[in-house]
This record gives C-alpha cells, structure tokens and sequence, in this order.
C-alpha cells in the first residue's frame, strides 16, 4: 500500500533545474559581474585589434585602471551624463505610452465584463486586441517608421508634417506602439481581476440604483487595486528596459533632438567600450527596478488581503 | 502506470535539459568539428608559419592549402556577387579542389560588421583550421584598425603577391593600406574617386542643357553650386537630397584625421559642411533627408525631384542603378533606356574633388588557405582583362590603371549615363586622390554620430550648433570610451 504515495515533488524539482543553471550562468553570474565592472575604470579601446600572431603581448585593447570607487556613478549621474537625460526621455516615453493604455484597458475590460452589457463575440475582441502584442516590437516599428518617415505613406497622406522628425512626434508615435502592444495585455489583466469581483455586489448596487461610473469608481476600482498595481509596476520596470521601439525609429543618436535615447539605448551604445560607465548606469536601472518591484510586493501584500479576505475574517 | 509516468517525466526532462544544451551550443558544434581538423592540419600550417613565404613557393603553398572551408567576412553583398560573377563563373564546377567557401555576412551599421569581426578575429587560431577566418574585407572607415593591427597577413611578404602584379593599382589604395613599417595589409579591385551625378530631364529644363561640360560649369565651385541650386529651387527641384549628401567633398578633404592623440578634432573643413548644409536646409536646397533613407532614395528616380547626387565610383551601379529604374532587373526590367532613369543620369566632376568609401581585401592571419586568397586576390585585384571586364559589365570602376585606359581608348560609353564616358573623369579624379592623413580607425563611428546629432541642428531640434556639438561629445566618447573631446 505504502507504494502507492509516490511523491511527485522531486520531479518539480528536477524540472526546474534547466532553468536555475541556465539563469545562474547567463543571468545571475553576468549580473554579479556588473556591479563588479561598475567599480572599474574600465574601457576597451575600439582603434585596434587585439594581436593574434602574440596572443598576451602586443597593445593590449583593453584598458583596465583598477577599482575607482563610485567615480563611473559620479560621472553617470552628472547632470550632462548618461543617467539624466536617458531616465527623463524614458519616463516620458512610458507615460506617453501607459496613460492612455491605462484608461482604454479599464474602458475596455469593465465592458467585457459588464454583466448588464453582455458584449456578443467577446471571444473575437479579446483575440484582436491581443494580436499586436504578438508581433514582434521590432516588426511594428519598422511598419511605423514606413508609414510616417518622409515620403512614407501616412507622411503623404498628412501632407508630409515628418512627425518623425518633430519631438512631439516621435514621442508620441513610439508611445503609440507601446500602447498598441500592450492594451490587450493589460485588459485581459484586469479583466481576469474584475471577473474575479462577487456579481453579487454590482447586483446590489443596481438595486440600491447606483449609475455605472459609480459602480466602477465605488465597487470595481477599489477591489481591483492590487492587480492594478501589479500593472502599473510590471509596465514601469518593462518601461525601463524600453530600447527596441525608439531605436528603431531614433537610431542610435536617439533623433530627434535625443528625445528618443532611453537608458538601455546608452548602455548599448557604450557596451562595446566604456564598460564601466555603462555598467555603472545598469546597476542604477537595476536600483530603480527593485525599488518598484520592492513596491509592487508591498502593495500586493497588504491591498489583497485587507480588501479581499482581511475583512471577512473579522466578521 | 507509475513506473510508465516515471518514465515519461524522466525522458521530457532529459528532453528538455537536452535542447536547452543543443540551442545554447549551436556554435561549439561546429568549433568542435574545427578542432579536429585544426589539429590534423596543425602541423603543416606550423610549418608554413607564414613569414617565410616568397612567390616561388606557390607550389608548396598549394600543397599545403590544407583547409576545407574558405571564410569570407564582409559586410554586403558586393564582394560576394563580383567573386561569383568573375572569380567563380562556373559553378557547377567544385571550387579549389573542393573547398567550401563560406560567406559571413554581418552589416556595418553601428560598427557591428566590425565587432564581429573582432570577436572572429580574437578566437582566431595560428595553427589554422577550418573555423579561422580566411580572409576579411574593410572599408576606409575603418581599415587603419586593422592596418595598425597584426590580423592582416602582409600582401607581399605573407601572401605572395608581387609588386609586378600590382603596378597597375593606384597608388592611394596601397598607401591607405601600408603601416608604419611599409607593409602592406590589403588590396582592393576598385578605386573610389567621386563625381556629382546629375538629372538630365531637370538640367534641361532649368539649365537649357544636360551637356556634362556646361553642367559643370554651372556647379564648378561651392558659389556656382549655390546659384545653380536656387533656379532649382525656384523649378520646385531639390539641388541634393538631403544633409548627408555633400558631407564626403568636405570630409575627405580635411586636414587631419578624426582622432588625433586620443581627442576627437572637428576639422574646419566638417564644421564648412554643417554651415553649409544649414544654409541650403534653411533656403530649402534640400529634400531634408538623410543618408540611405526611403525619401533619399525615392529622389533617385528620374522624377524624383532631386537634381543630384554625390556617389562615388560604387555608388553608380550599386546604388542609383536600382534605385532609378522602375522595373528592377529581378522583376524582368530591361537594362536599356525607356525603364525608368536609365540612360538619362549624367556625372561631371562636381564642386571639389573627393573621394568616399573604398573596399579592400585582407589575408587574415592563421587562413590555411593562404593560397587561395593570393589567387583571389591575382585575379579579382590585378588582373587586366578581368578588371575592365568588372568596369564593362558592372560600371565599377576598377583599381587598374592599364584595364581602365584601354577601355578608354577603345572608346568606352556607358549606356546607363546616356552614352557617357565617366571613366575619363574619374581616371583623372583618382590620380589625385590622398589618403595620407586622413584616416583614423575610429572614423565610422565618429561620421555616424556627428552626422547623427547634427541632423537636429539642420532640422531646428537643437538650438544651436553647439548644442548638437554637446550631443555629439556626449555620444562619442560613450561610444569609443577610449577617446575625449574637448
């Protein structure tokens, strides 16, 4: 008898490992090597090759002046560094890109699951507003670049305004790509947070002759706050890392104006050279991510269970 | 039942584990195959150990053309379609007695072309093996890196040319390869002399002619162009595309390289070039393009609105040819007049002379098949008949002096230029073109850039030129953190 309870964790276990040994060589390892770097004078010249016919000697391409303290940080964080400027120009760009994916999503998820609207082929919507968040980022920027460089068919159409070339433009057209891959996302997100709502509670309300806006800024915002803040949070770290979208469209000076070089655009441009400056302004891009993520955790933690169950335990 | 489950969760994670290794390992595969062959042909590439090789010993050479796989590192297809046109006709045919040759393509953009190159380069193997690279193509953006380094192997010393075979080549495109102790690293099959190339139906309509003489005379220097380039403006035509355009004429002109003792140096002659540029972007002289771009290449049709471009001797086929006709020869276009701009493009010398890019072939060290790049480079560099065969049917103006007079002298027309004879003009550019100076290895980077971050100062984006100057410090020193600018 004793046979037959076969313990089926260890498989769990064993499953895992090709994760946590590709993650510990590629992930974890490069990541500690980082903050390593980020204290080092540290720079490889790109004005030679390094010798082949006397492997060790010759000129040496790497130019590698030992620890230097927070000197890379000071030099990141001047106001003229690389920090400064990038983390600006990728605030910016999120919000451009998240302010109106918020609003549609909330929009778009309290009437999917609205139970007095009953939507027809919600199955459909659900499947398009998905589609572009299938696509890859970079497929969609080329697209856009197309449309809207000079002489591109949308650049015609407006009577050849270069939005492109304009920083309002540009600002708004690689927010309007993030928007347009990541609304879907996000409703499905909330979506599966307002399902999750007791029907019983709109029903009450109808009865006590509540209007919708009331129901939705009185009964779904609140219950929903905890996955909106897991939302907001994933899409600020992602938002972080934004480096494909403005690239594409920006190239590497981040045209027009800069407006388009984000914090991963700066490290990619000095990663084959100044490797300590850059690794300097990763380790700050990995600061500013745990915070936010320290955040979401907290306010995962007390939100769900005050709202949903801390409340019914008491009774 | 369970011991079958046992089974199964055991072979999945195997499975899984498995193609994990298999798509991280893509490359060891083949660097292991290399290995062994490294080592079965280590022995006599020690034995060539390269410095001692004169001419006379091709036969030996050949013998120990020991490698299978020949590996060409380029950044476009240019090389490539010029190897099998001319240097492999036949394919049908196996090639050196059975030795794959293989084609790594990596873009030059961003200096990726070169990065990888590099990384190629520092795993590269002086016991030879089929994962070495053979041979690697630069461009004069970036060919003093590797003319300054010990990659190349030297043309005559290493790989066994002649200064006999190479008589015929122009002078500069030795000097540009030559280091410091007078070897030379590479050879290329094309000088690059640069001429202005003109809209025949809008030098008519607005100049009375499309005469390359008159036109020349109407854009001889920088004030005639200027003048010229208002009646354009006032036909609603464009005189250049775009900001990039002009920038080779001053560029190639300078004093001094980009980099000199580690400091970035904008030299007057690149600060002339945004000056101007901001003058003909404000009188609307041009189209606001940039290099390479949709709308800059749209201009290239024969109603594009663009009176001129800038190319160099490579520009002609590899670039206006396509861009200009409208039924691509893929899609069935004829090559004759009638399909789009063909035959209706003229060239005239332009306001000043320049040159702008050029290609050059090396020999890397640790090939194994050194014997091969020296025949490559006989028959795809110097010689005669397969060169002013390359001019003839692809418009390229080959680094042969001999090949190029003789075509002219048997009265050489080009039928995309309307019946033109450009090769005159170009035979006389390239006598006079002066590398010396010039270059510096990190010049692809510092031209990107600057062109990059003074774009916003042509389209209003930044306020000033200094702004965009501050970009530029800013985005160059990241970029190469081994430099500084002032």
């Amino acid at each position: 008898m004793k046979k037959k309870t076969i313990s089926y964790a260890k498989w769990g276990y064993i499953f895992l490992i090709p994760f946590f040994v590709v993650y510990f060589i590629f992930s974890f390892l490069p990541l500690i090597q980082t903050f390593g770097y980020s204290f080092l004078d540290y720079v490889v010249s790109q004005g030679s090759v390094k010798s082949i016919r006397n492997p060790g000697g010759g000129a040496d391409t790497i130019i590698n002046n030992g620890f230097c303290g927070f000197e890379n940080y000071a030099n990141v964080l001047k106001s003229d560094g690389l920090f400064t400027l990038s983390f600006k120009n990728t605030v910016v760009l999120w919000l451009v890109g998240f302010i109106p994916q918020i609003i549609v999503s909330l929009l778009l998820a309290s009437w999917f699951t609205d139970i007095r609207l009953k939507l027809k082929a919600q199955g459909f919507f659900k499947t398009v507003i998905y589609l572009p968040n299938v696509i890859m980022a970079s497929a969609l920027s080329l697209l856009f670049y197309s449309l809207f460089t000079q002489g591109g068919a949308l650049d015609d159409l407006l009577g050849n305004p270069v939005l492109l070339t304009k920083i309002g433009g540009a600002r708004g057209i690689v927010g309007f790509i993030n928007f347009l891959m990541w609304y879907g996302n996000t409703t499905i997100l909330l979506m599966a947070a307002m399902m999750g709502i007791d029907t019983s509670l709109y029903e009450a309300a109808q009865i006590d002759g509540a209007n919708p806006s009331q129901v939705f800024w009185q009964i779904t915002m609140p219950l929903i706050k905890p996955i909106l803040a897991y939302v907001l949070v994933t899409s600020m770290i992602g938002g972080l890392q934004m480096y494909d979208v403005p690239y594409l469209i920006g190239g590497t000076a981040g045209n027009p104006a800069g407006v388009l070089k984000t914090l991963v655009s700066q490290i990619q441009l000095g990663k084959n050279s100044s490797i300590g400056a850059v690794s300097a302004l990763s380790v700050l891009v990995f600061i500013v991510s745990a915070i936010l993520g320290f955040i979401t955790l907290k306010i995962m933690d007390d939100q769900s269970i005050k709202t949903r169950y801390g409340k019914k335990k008491k009774k | 039942m369970a011991q079958l489950k046992r089974f199964l969760a055991g072979t999945m994670a195997l499975c899984v584990a498995g193609s994990l290794m298999t798509a991280c390992g893509g490359s060891d595969d083949s660097s292991s195959s290399g290995g062994s062959t490294a080592s079965k042909s280590g022995d006599s590439a020690a034995a060539n150990s390269v410095a001692d090789v004169s001419a006379a010993d091709t036969e030996k050479l050949t013998e120990e053309n020991v490698g299978k796989k020949y590996n060409i590192y380029c950044w476009n297809t240019e090389f490539q379609s010029r190897f099998e046109t001319y240097y492999w006709p036949n394919r049908d045919e196996a090639l050196w007695d059975g030795v794959e040759v293989n084609w790594v393509i990596n873009p030059n953009d961003d200096n990726n072309y070169q990065t990888k190159l590099d990384e190629a380069l520092g795993k590269q193997s002086a016991e030879g093996g089929d994962d070495n690279v053979d041979m690697f193509l630069v461009e004069a953006d970036y060919c003093q890196k590797y003319v300054t380094s010990d990659a190349c192997l030297d043309v005559i010393g290493e790989i066994g040319l002649t200064k006999d075979d190479m008589k015929d080549q122009y002078a500069y495109t030795q000097e540009a390869m030559t280091d410091g102790n007078g070897t030379l690293k590479g050879v290329s099959w094309q000088a690059t002399p640069g001429l202005f190339l003109y809209n025949t139906e809008y030098a008519k309509q607005v100049l009375g002619t499309d005469d390359p003489a008159e036109v020349q005379a109407a854009v001889a220097d920088w004030d005639k162009f200027a003048e010229t380039a208002q009646k354009m403006k006032d036909a609603g035509i464009f005189m250049v595309s775009g900001f990039d355009d002009t920038y080779r004429c001053f560029s190639n002109n300078v004093a001094g390289p980009w980099v000199q003792d580690g400091k970035v140096v904008v030299d007057p002659q690149i600060k002339a070039w945004v000056d101007q540029t901001k003058e003909y972007t404000d009188a609307g002289y041009n189209n606001k393009t940039s290099l390479w771009d949709d709308a800059w290449t749209a201009g290239q049709k024969i109603d594009g609105k663009v009176f001129g471009y800038f190319f160099s001797t490579w520009g002609i086929p590899f670039t206006l040819l396509p861009n200009t006709l409208d039924k691509s020869a893929d899609e069935g276009g004829e090559m004759a007049e009638g399909n789009g701009g063909y035959g209706k493009w003229k060239a005239c010398e332009g306001p000043q002379a320049y040159f702008w890019g050029g290609t050059w072939l090396c020999g890397a060290f640790g090939s194994d098949n050194i014997a091969i790049t020296r025949d490559i480079m006989l028959k795809l560099t110097c010689d005669a008949d397969i060169m002013a065969q390359i001019t003839e049917t692809e418009q390229d103006y080959t680094n042969n002096k001999a090949a190029i007079q003789k075509l002219i002298d048997a009265g050489y027309s080009n039928p995309f230029l309307g019946g033109q004879d450009h090769l005159s003009l170009l035979s006389a550019a390239a006598e006079n073109i002066n590398m010396n100076g010039k270059l510096s290895p990190y010049d692809q980077g510092c031209n990107e850039e600057f062109q990059g971050a003074m774009k916003d100062y042509f389209t209003g984006n930044a306020a000033s030129y200094e702004d965009a100057l501050a970009t530029f410090k800013t985005n160059i020193t990241t970029k190469y953190g081994d430099l500084s600018m002032d």
